[in-house]
């Protein structure tokens, strides 16, 4: 890495550092993880995220010994809302990466080759995004049949169009640059140009825009998950738990409450933490 | 540019309804149904034609004003779009107006406090605001004004015991004013009042952010300080002079939000019951019956298409240099 | 009493990398009908000199630490905003550099000078010639009629017209005027004119002097000149004051100052324009380059590029010293000479 650019990103650490929003979304994000990757496994009751129910203690108060209460089938609140972070921050992720896979694809094929290829390409990606996104992936969702990896995969159906405009802009704008053409002249065929010239100086766009994303994807997933399409219980899914518990609103509202919270508090945490990436890598994008 | 969105839209609608696995037929047929009863229903329906054929058939019918069928519902699908679309249309409309109404100053004053505490409560409100799931939100208005305060009516748009007013534009509020009914038009505002307000957050929250960044660039303008210097004031250089520079931002925003909000407006309209195209598509998707899903995805197009050329009208009263080419 | 009286105005700019001292000191005084050139590099504190007097710039990053600013005896730095803005567009009328961005591209140039003549109809009911309290259409017609008398005044042919247009619909001389007519709307005393022709074409340049000069002899206008060209001072400047890294280092009537420059600084300058008769090749450059002003140099901050520099330039900063009838110098070896 160049001196410059070293420098760039050291001064872009320091305005992260210094801006205190952003600290707050690194520590929500970590703290998410954190939960994610431990949590299901020390949550007071394991068997209910497995789907094991206790009717004898349905609807019990927020107390010290169930700190959320209990939902209409017994089961431990506390323990599937922190055992949905795990579902909510893997679907998340991978829709995310999947988008960002399949539309870097599109777009830097369509962004280096240009011509028709581009013309074809992108007149398809602007109609995927005229779709309204949300209806395409309950629609694909519904007909694929409920399941997270079925979810995740309509879901990022409709988000890839958003990277391929931008990494086609940004290829289209490297191609031109002059190590570019030396790579070129030297010889180096098209996949090593695109791999190893190209797309690595266009990292921190796609970098800022998954992160800024994040937030957003994992709103989707509950989104479906609310409206009854997408995972379905026993998996602890934010969304499909705030949906059932919509039904004893007012008298058990820590059946709501909670999975609602946790929704909230997630994509919040990312969408901080997105805003600070955004002002650490792209200078340009600041204010 | 509508014709053209509008045949690659029906195109790809058509084509992922029909690559996407399920018998949407054999569903409507019943579980009962016999091999040769869902073969005489998909004859009936036209599904056992090749696909350019039905392809075909379907774009001559959008052409010439039919729809297709609800399969389940066997109602002409624009016979419920004259229905669905007006009502969630008066949602999107009321929560883009508020978002607007308040988003706009508030970016400007967070703008102008820049780094001072207005601008840190909006900034922090505002990304609260785009976090904020808008179901819930929705259940949490519901807990609080309609369940506790009983202050708002709970979900609907309209009394089930009253006779809503007579069907004009389809817009209720609208519908009641034209009636000259001031009981009817408060009716059907309370309703609205609080989907609208859950639906507006999102877009509100980014009007400000966008409005802020917008009216932070414009402040470094020179002609800002031209004005300072001859002597205007803060408030009419802030909210006449800057204001109309930094709108044209904002107006991308407005026209790309109308059709997300339109997209969306099944996660507000659970919530609260709302019979709009939200929940007629996901009925419609749940049982797989394709018509109407496409029917929806194409309105929204259209209605899409509709709001940007506006926008670009709009954009030529903002910005002169556009209007005169 | 002169019309404005800049006395021993220290500046400060907070920036990201320290505080600059941008004004050190720095003291002049316009009477109404002069003409005064204020000239100098790029940086050397002309432009915060003329912001100042309006009170334009932000505080912070701008501090003021010493000195004073009084127009028509009334002290600046004491003044409150309410106060500026009954002297903005008003008593004190401001015009910039570039016209492509000094005029707000989204309203037509009309409604923007209606908002400048109400508010200077605000301070003063005569300069719309209607009585005090005039109802808000009559004065809006007023400031309508006002706006077209102005653009007329300027020299905008066909203003009737041409007052519902659009900023882009003008070429930049032509914007420049109108710029010119909105400062003057409000009947100033001071024109603080900043830069005025040097985004312009040489050709429109000329133009645009000729009727900076003519409205000033009508008017009986002061003005404050800022600019870096010797040859627009030439032209139509009655005083001029060089300027060198936040300093004042020489002042005086054009005439005394061009012919006898006491300053090294001011005859670098004066050396540097090219005249017909100077041979080619023989500009001569001066070495170095302009302080750092977050640590300017002690004493006299043009010492370090100064071929006279003696190390008693270092000590302290030179006052100015009188060398004609309105002629002073702030340099040791010219007070030594005297």
């Amino acid at each position: 890495m160049s001196g410059a650019r070293w420098l760039n990103l050291r001064r872009g650490f320091y305005r992260f550092r210094r801006s205190w929003l952003s600290m707050v979304g690194l520590v929500i994000v970590a703290a998410l993880v954190l939960v994610a990757l431990v949590g299901p496994a020390l949550v007071p009751h394991p068997e209910h995220v497995a789907g094991g129910i206790n009717t004898t203690a349905r609807f019990l108060t927020p107390s010290a010994s169930a700190w959320f209460g209990t939902n209409e089938l017994g089961q431990d609140v506390f323990s599937l809302t922190i055992a949905g972070s795990r579902v909510s921050l893997l679907a998340g992720i991978s829709v995310v990466v999947l988008a960002a896979g399949f539309g870097t694809l599109v777009g830097a094929v369509a962004g280096y080759y240009g011509g028709w290829l581009d013309e074809a390409l992108m007149r398809f990606t602007d109609l995927m995004l005229t779709l309204p996104s949300l209806i395409l992936a309950m629609a694909v969702a519904a007909a694929m049949g409920p399941g997270l990896g079925n979810t995740v995969f309509a879901i990022a159906l409709s988000w890839w169009p958003g990277f391929a405009r931008l990494v086609r802009g940004e290829v289209m704008a490297k191609k031109a640059d002059t190590f570019v053409i030396a790579a070129r002249a030297l010889g180096a065929g098209t996949p090593r140009i695109l791999g190893r010239h190209i797309l690595p100086n266009i990292a921190s766009p796609i970098i800022i825009k998954m992160s800024l994303d994040m937030g957003f994807a994992i709103l989707t997933v509950a989104s479906l998950g609310f409206v009854g399409i997408g995972v379905k219980p026993p998996t602890p899914e934010w969304g499909s738990l705030l949906s059932t518990a919509r039904g004893y609103l007012p008298d058990y509202w820590w059946t709501a409450i909670f999975p609602g919270s946790a929704i909230f508090l997630a994509v919040f945490g990312f969408n901080l933490l997105g805003d600070g990436l955004r002002d650490v890598l792209d200078p340009r994008a600041r204010r | 540019m509508i014709v053209p969105v509008l045949l690659g839209l029906s195109l790809l609608v058509f084509a992922i309804s029909h690559l996407l696995p399920g018998d949407p037929v054999a569903l409507a047929a019943g579980p009962q149904a016999t091999k040769t009863e869902i073969a005489a229903l998909a004859h009936e329906l036209g599904t056992d034609q090749p696909l350019p054929v039905q392809y075909w058939s379907y774009l001559t019918g959008l052409l010439s004003g039919d729809w297709g069928q609800s399969v389940l519902t066997r109602r002409p699908v624009l016979a419920d779009l004259r229905i669905y679309l007006p009502a969630t249309l008066e949602l999107v409309v009321a929560a883009m107006a508020l978002a607007i109404v308040i988003g706009i100053p508030a970016g400007l004053l967070s703008a102008v406090f820049v780094d001072r505490w207005p601008d840190y409560l909006s900034r922090i409100l505002s990304l609260g605001a785009i976090s904020m799931p808008r179901f819930f939100l929705g259940l949490l208005l519901q807990l609080g004004f309609a369940m506790q305060l009983g202050w708002l009516p709970l979900n609907g748009r309209y009394p089930i015991i009253e006779d809503p007013p007579p069907f004009v534009t389809g817009f209720l509020s609208l519908d009641a004013l034209l009636a000259g009914d001031p009981d009817a038009v408060w009716l059907a505002l309370t309703h609205l009042a609080l989907p609208a307000i859950a639906m507006s957050l999102s877009p509100l929250a980014t009007i400000t952010r966008m409005m802020r960044s917008a009216t932070i660039e414009v402040l470094q303008q020179d002609y800002v300080l031209t004005e300072r210097a001859l002597g205007l004031s803060r408030w009419l250089i802030i909210f006449k002079y800057v204001a109309k520079n930094a709108m044209s931002s904002s107006l991308t925003v407005i026209g790309l939000y109308v059709g997300w909000l339109l997209g969306g407006s099944v996660l507000v309209e659970t919530v609260f019951d709302w019979p709009g195209i939200g929940l007629y598509a996901t009925k419609a998707i749940v049982t797989q019956d394709f018509m109407p899903v496409m029917g929806v995805t194409l309105a929204i197009g259209v209605v899409f298409v509709l709001v940007n050329l506006v926008i670009d009208l709009l954009y030529g009263v903002l910005n002169p240099k556009v209007r005169l080419g | 009493m002169a019309l404005l009286e800049i006395d021993n105005l220290h500046l400060a700019m907070r920036s990201f990398d320290g505080e600059a001292q941008v004004l050190n000191g720095i003291s002049l005084s316009v009477d109404k009908g002069q003409v005064w050139g204020l000239v100098g590099e790029t940086g050397c504190g002309k432009s915060v000199t003329g912001l100042s007097v309006a009170r334009l710039l932000a505080s912070p990053p701008a501090r003021y630490f010493g000195g004073a600013i009084r127009f028509d005896g009334q002290d600046l730095m004491q003044a409150d905003e309410a106060a500026m803005r009954r002297l903005r567009g008003r008593r004190i009328g401001m015009i910039f550099q570039d016209p492509t961005t000094n005029l707000n591209p989204v309203f037509r140039i009309g409604e923007q000078m209606v908002d400048v003549a109400l508010h200077a109809g605000a301070t003063d009911p005569a300069i719309l010639g209607l009585p005090q309290g005039a109802p808000r259409r009559a004065r809006l017609a007023a400031a309508r009629q006002l706006a077209i008398r102005m653009l007329d005044r300027v020299g905008i042919p066909k203003a009737v017209d041409r007052v519902d247009d659009y900023p882009h619909q003008f070429s930049g001389g032509m914007r420049q005027r109108v710029l010119i007519a909105m400062a003057l709307i409000g009947k100033p005393d001071l024109l603080i004119a900043d830069e005025p022709t040097t985004a312009l074409d040489v050709s429109v340049q000329a133009q645009i002097l000729q009727l900076l000069y003519d409205l000033v002899g009508e008017e009986g206008l002061a003005v404050l000149l800022i600019t870096h060209n010797l040859g627009v001072v030439a032209q139509i400047c009655s005083h001029v004051a060089v300027m060198y890294a936040g300093n004042i280092v020489e002042s005086g009537d054009v005439r005394s100052v061009f012919k006898q420059p006491g300053h090294p600084y001011t005859r670098a300058l004066l050396a540097a324009v090219p005249t017909v008769q100077s041979v080619r090749g023989a500009l001569q450059d001066l070495p170095g380059a302009v302080p750092d002003l977050i640590h300017p140099p002690p004493g006299c901050r043009f010492a370090p590029r100064c071929a006279l520099a003696t190390p008693a330039c270092a000590q302290a900063l030179p006052a100015p010293v009188p060398v004609g009838p309105l002629h002073s110098v702030s340099c040791l070896a010219v007070g030594a000479a005297a």
